[in-house]
């Protein structure tokens, strides 16, 4: 089973009704891996965990884990445990009889049990906390619960749906790092979904993002982020501007307000495409200042300043459908537009992506 | 500024007012159920302390407790015995029969759910009596069910004024009171609970004997309660599908009131009955932990 990969999918297709919510989906997630469905609701993630796990059957298609095809295996009988999102804590069990439950069923040795509940319950420190209902707990402290309740059985994949979603802001933080260190030292394969691009981008090996049933891309952080392939992933992760143009040459594209940049784009002449250009890749110029060799540049007016404590963000409009927005980091000496002021918009055309619609 | 001691009296006097017109809307009903309810309820505990004159009259003013001493003999700890033994039967049957139909009501989608809750009440839109006399029918030597066996080729069978026939008529007069609770303790169920326990390698059995059953408790409790106390002191069934041979402690409190005319002693033994159902709620409500 070495080397292969924990879980794969091939063609599947999840029909609910006249609906697709899983679209001929191939993916192969690797042993070890801190795999992340990214999507906004609806697009078929939660589903494609579901199917995962047991819930679902697909209507067509091929899901293993570790090269054993799970077919209409239920889901009691499959290698995996679950994260829930409301977590779907016992409220009539203590800590310690929630998170014995997957052992005692497997028939495992009480005195085993205890140790094993014991162990895990150190590692999520809630020794404290064995004999409390669920319902005593804090929701910090229900989360590390549900995760130690799928942990103590060591299962071949673990699967968390949007595990930190009822969290606050900090507290999120905190345990998307925790998560992250408990996967790397657990050595389990996770399988991560959520609709939070920053908690798929801060702890994911890989990322594959999803819309209305389809995978639309997948790789690891830094590709989705910096190479989007699609309008969709470009829009879904993080700030950008989508900038329309025209293709008039094999090295050169046209954008609305007539301007022309030197851009090999691979399509052919007459094509329409558009461009992502992430905000902190821009910069800001006064217009008699020196620009670096072979930038692009737009000229225009700052019609907006938001500062956001550590930056500024600018809108700047240069004559195209939408001001491009443009972030400039609050570093010491820097230099800050007001309104209505003279700007250039320049980046290096490596920073430049163009996607698929 | 208002200072911190004016605050609270203004706190105070918002709450006298709140509480003032609380006893305003709560007047009518308060004074009806004084009339109505807990007056009668004086009257009948005090009656059996009264004596019976040798026509039947109830004097008032020998008091005496006799009738509380009949209370406590063999031939009514006998009827008791048997009243207590239908009502727990019933309750039981009522159970193990309501049970999966409640569950099953409260997993279907929420406009069959409607639906189907409208037909375990629809029983209480013609009058009880009705019903159990037509019961009665369907139990009779001219009933289907003897019908059928002759048709068969079998002896005419009939079932009605025996043990059967009243535990079978009970347990149709009180089973929608079992299902409702029943229910709404089901269709508050969080079946992602139930998830997790299949995803923990719980079969499907076992998941409900370790999440769903316990879970429902309060139901099963609330349910129990409802059919026991009633069937305890049911008269009108046993009455009709029993006939004579079997005396319950209700038509023994009626014959009592009506054949005997011995009220005091009839209302003793309603205030025996009233107080054990009482001490029975209170217990089966501090087991399950719960109020209605």
């Amino acid at each position: 089973m070495a080397g292969g990969p924990a879980v794969e999918l091939v063609g599947v297709t999840k029909q609910f009704g006249d609906v697709a919510a899983v679209d001929d989906m191939t993916l192969a997630i690797g042993d070890g891996e801190f795999f992340s469905l990214l999507g906004p609701s609806g697009c078929g993630k939660t589903t494609t965990l579901r199917m995962i796990a047991g819930f679902e059957y697909p209507t067509v298609g091929s899901l293993k884990i570790h090269g054993r095809e799970m077919g209409l295996l239920p889901a009691n009988e499959r290698p995996v445990n679950t994260v829930f999102q409301s977590y779907a804590l016992f409220p009539h069990m203590t800590v310690e009889d929630n998170i014995a439950f997957g052992l005692q069923m497997r028939k495992v040795a009480s005195n085993e049990i205890a140790e094993r509940v014991r162990r895990v319950l150190d590692q999520v420190q809630l020794q404290h906390r064995a004999a409390a209902k669920p319902s005593q707990l804090s929701g910090g402290q229900r989360q590390r619960v549900a995760l130690a309740r799928a942990l103590v059985n060591e299962p071949e994949v673990l699967l968390l749906d949007e595990p930190l979603g009822a969290l606050d802001l900090k507290l999120r933080q905190t345990m998307q790092v925790e998560l992250k260190d408990l996967q790397e030292r657990v050595g389990i394969t996770f399988i991560y979904v959520t609709h939070d691009q920053e908690e798929a981008l801060t702890m994911s090996d890989r990322i594959g993002v999803m819309d209305n049933g389809r995978l639309l891309q997948v790789g690891d952080p830094a590709a989705i982020y910096e190479h989007p392939a699609s309008r969709f992933v470009a829009g879904f992760i993080g700030d950008i501007n989508l900038v329309d143009a025209v293709v008039t040459g094999s090295n050169e594209v046209k954008l609305s307000n007539d301007h022309v940049l030197a851009l090999a784009a691979e399509r052919p002449t007459g094509a329409a495409v558009t461009l992502a250009l992430r905000p902190e890749r821009l910069e800001l110029y006064d217009p008699d200042e020196t620009i670096p060799d072979g930038h692009y540049r737009l000229a225009g007016k700052v019609t907006r300043k938001l500062y956001y404590g550590d930056a500024f963000y600018y809108d700047v409009s240069v004559g195209l459908d939408r001001p491009l927005e443009v972030k400039e980091e609050n570093r010491p000496g820097v230099e800050t537009y007001e309104l209505g002021d003279e700007a250039v918009v320049a980046w290096d055309p490596a920073s430049t992506n163009v996607v698929r619609d | 500024m208002v200072s911190e001691t004016a605050t609270a009296e203004l706190e105070a006097r918002a709450e006298r007012a709140e509480s003032r017109r609380g006893v305003l809307v709560g007047a009518p009903p308060f004074a009806y159920l004084i009339l109505f309810f807990a007056l009668p309820l004086v009257i009948v505990v005090v009656y059996s302390f009264a004596s019976r004159s040798s026509t039947g009259a109830t004097i008032l003013g020998e008091w005496n407790l006799d009738s509380w001493l009949r209370v406590f003999s063999p031939q009514v700890a006998e009827i008791a015995w048997r009243s207590f033994w239908l009502a727990t039967t019933t309750t039981f049957f009522c159970l193990v029969f309501g049970y999966p139909f409640a569950y099953w009501i409260a997993t279907r989608s929420p406009r069959a759910r409607a639906l189907l809750l409208v037909l375990v009440m629809i029983p209480f839109w013609s009058n009880f009596l009705v019903r159990t006399y037509a019961i009665r029918f369907l139990m009779g030597v001219e009933g289907p069910v003897s019908v059928i066996s002759q048709a068969l080729g079998g002896e005419p069978v009939r079932v009605l004024f025996t043990n059967t026939a009243v535990l079978v008529g009970m347990i149709y007069g009180y089973i929608p009171f079992m299902i409702l609770p029943l229910y709404a303790a089901l269709e508050r169920m969080d079946w992602g609970l139930v998830e997790a326990a299949r995803d923990l390698y719980a079969g499907g059995w076992t998941a409900f004997r370790k999440i769903t059953f316990p879970l429902s408790m309060p139901g099963v409790v609330a349910g129990s309660v409802l059919v026991f106390i009633p069937s305890l002191g049911a008269y009108v069934i046993p009455a009709i599908l029993g006939g004579s041979n079997t005396v319950l402690l209700g038509d023994y409190i009626v014959s009592q009131f009506l054949a005997a005319r011995n009220w005091p002693f009839g209302s003793a033994l309603s205030t025996a009955v009233m107080i054990v159902m009482l001490a029975a709620t209170i217990f089966y409500f501090r087991r399950g932990g719960r109020t209605l």
